[in-house]
């Protein structure tokens, strides 16, 4: 498989000198194309500031992070936009819709950045709602959705700019276990049958069996890494149980 | 891009009403304390603003007109060999005159005299009467604003007494205000010189008009020249002698500008915070848009968007609030005058006010914490 992301070495120090404080100590990482791979820590091991790199929103300290081959880390603040924008696709816990504007809307933004706009933006965002299951919802606003609704806007939204990389923090925190289901079965399908690399922060164990490799983190250090856990016959996702 | 900035705008009509609402009021405050300041200046420099005259010829030292010192007319004639002279007229102005109301009481007046042949000096905005009824001895033309409570004046034909004199009011003008709160008093040059006991031969001031095309900067320069014991102005130089020593020279003054100056002051605080909150009321959607790709640009031009709409609505908002006050004003002793110069520089301080604010809040979103994206 292609290796989507490379982290080599990568450390993340806040402050300096005594008072300070090493987020990510030496990561080695590799996320390839077409795996569904869940990063699982305590609150504070790392895991969001391991994404926030990852993602080019945040500097490393130190070591490297490719995506797709290329260096990230040292590109200025004026250079990660553009990596962002072409590789990576945001689903946030909160959702982190725009309330004012509709389904389609907010799909149309994402298209807005990559420079599609009028009929065009509203064809495409249509089709993107229509593939997560929303093509009822196009003029529907944020407040007027349920949860996995939002989050399905959210997806349809990271998709726009056809990311290679799908960053997922915390997908189905929110959600109600049938919500979950569906989210979690559309990163799924994204990773397998679209090739892109999806990465899911979690502390939801109830969606473990979606992944192809978990990784822990704990004390800004790699613990240990685990391969697909095998499908139980156990309800593990609420009243519904595990797909099957 | 524009979309956004104007769906975030318009999408919670609370916070856009306590949004508007802030910068309405600064643009009012800051408009009226303005207006104020405006209308004082408009009190303090109307008589020799409005007098039609290009020059005047003032006792030496003169930092006001109402402190006009009587010289003898013999200047008039000097002053009319000027070839670039087409008219020169004598000309009082003066505080030195009291008026008794019917019901016997007193009341200063800024008592102006004028040569009814000239067209210098004489009232302007008249309603009742002409200048031609001031050629009846002893005629004098008062100001509706100040005609009923400063002296006991309702109509025409009423008489007064003016240093002991008889005076009869044959006509109004409207809006002829006095810093001092003397009310002006518009009478011929020779009715002036009578309430004032001077002699014929005796003026305050001689006003005078160009002739078409000459040079008055020159004219003024050679007049100055010529003359002995007094000086020669244009009459902008003097409004500017006389704005300067009832704004500078007095306490009044002073405190009219510091309440104009904390007006603005205030004004660009309410507009700045008003804004500031507005746009960080929307920061994690700005910091949503630069995780997902947009440039710092972007996000400046959404949120200037946003700025500058909301300093348009609320600009035609206030303003138009102001021009209703200043028109009220209008009707009192005290003018609040908006004019078109003081609305383009609000307008322009307005837009500038709620551009600077909201780029001092996009700060907060360019320089975004991570953290704050992926936290629910």
């Amino acid at each position: 498989m292609k290796p989507a992301i490379e982290v080599k070495g990568l450390s993340k120090t806040y402050g300096s000198g005594e008072t300070a404080v090493y987020a990510l100590r030496e990561i080695d990482l590799t996320v390839n194309a077409g795996e569904l791979m869940l990063l699982m820590g305590a609150s504070g091991s790392g895991k969001t500031t391991l994404v926030s790199i990852m993602g080019c929103i945040l500097s490393a300290s130190s070591g490297s992070c490719k995506i797709y081959g290329k260096e990230t880390v040292g590109l200025s603040q004026r250079e990660l936009p553009a990596v962002r924008l072409e590789n990576i696709g945001f689903i946030f816990q909160a959702f982190n819709l725009f309330p004012a504007l509709t389904a389609r809307e907010n799909v149309e933004i994402a298209l807005d950045l990559k420079g599609v706009r009028g009929s065009m933006a509203k064809r495409r965002a249509a089709e993107l709602l229509e593939r997560v299951g929303l093509g009822s919802k196009l003029g529907s606003y944020p407040a007027d959705l349920s949860g996995g609704q939002k989050q399905r806007v959210a997806i349809a939204r990271a998709l726009a700019g056809e990311p290679r990389i799908i960053l997922a923090d915390e997908p189905t925190a929110a959600l109600d276990s049938e919500s979950g289901v569906v989210v979690m079965d559309l990163l799924q399908e994204l990773a397998h049958e679209k090739d892109r690399a999806v990465i899911a922060v979690t502390h939801d164990n109830r969606i473990l069996h979606y992944a192809d490799r978990t990784v822990h983190i704990e004390d800004g250090r790699i613990g240990r890494e685990e391969a697909a856990m095998p499908v139980l016959p156990v309800p593990t996702f609420g009243s519904i149980g595990v797909r099957q | 891009m524009a979309s956004i900035a104007i769906k975030n705008l318009f999408h919670e009509k609370v916070r856009l009403a306590v949004t508007l609402t802030g910068i309405v009021f600064s643009i009012i405050l800051t408009a009226v304390q303005l207006g104020i300041f405006l209308g004082f200046i408009e009190a303090s420099t109307g008589i020799v603003g409005q007098s039609k005259a290009d020059l005047w010829v003032v006792s030496r030292g003169v930092t006001h007109v109402e402190q006009g010192v009587e010289f003898n007319e013999g200047k008039l004639y000097k002053v009319l060999a000027d070839p670039d002279v087409a008219a020169a007229k004598n000309h009082i102005v003066s505080l030195g005159a009291q008026a008794k109301k019917p019901d016997g009481s007193d009341e200063g007046v800024t008592l102006v005299g004028f040569d009814l042949d000239g067209g210098m000096g004489g009232p302007w905005n008249i309603t009742q009467g002409s200048v031609a009824d001031l050629e009846i001895p002893d005629a004098v033309m008062v100001d509706e604003l100040y005609a009923e409570n400063k002296l006991g004046v309702t109509k025409v034909g009423q008489v007064i007494e003016i240093n002991k004199r008889r005076a009869r009011v044959v006509g109004f003008t409207r809006g002829v205000r006095i810093f001092t709160s003397q009310p002006a008093v518009f009478t011929s040059f020779k009715n002036a010189q009578s309430f004032l006991g001077l002699n014929e031969d005796q003026s305050f001031f001689l006003v005078m008009r160009a002739r078409e095309g000459a040079d008055i900067e020159a004219l003024r320069s050679r007049l100055a020249g010529e003359l002995k014991d007094v000086e020669v102005l244009t009459t902008g130089q003097l409004v500017y002698r006389q704005g300067m020593y009832w704004v500078f020279g007095t306490g009044a003054g002073i405190t009219v500008i510091v309440a104009a100056v904390l007006a603005i002051i205030v004004g660009v605080v309410i507009v700045a915070q008003t804004i500031y909150a507005a746009t960080v009321d929307h920061i994690r959607e700005y910091g949503t848009l630069k995780a997902m790709g947009a440039t710092n640009g972007y996000l400046y031009r959404i949120i200037l968007t946003q700025a500058v709409l909301s300093g348009l609505i609320a600009y035609v908002v206030g303003i138009a609030a102001s021009l209703v006050i200043s028109r009220v004003s209008l009707e009192g002793t005290l003018a609040i005058i908006v004019n078109w110069q003081l609305a383009a520089a609000l307008f322009v301080l307005t837009i500038l006010m709620c551009c600077t604010a909201s780029i001092v809040a996009i700060r907060k979103a360019t320089s975004i914490d991570p953290a704050m994206v992926f936290r629910g």
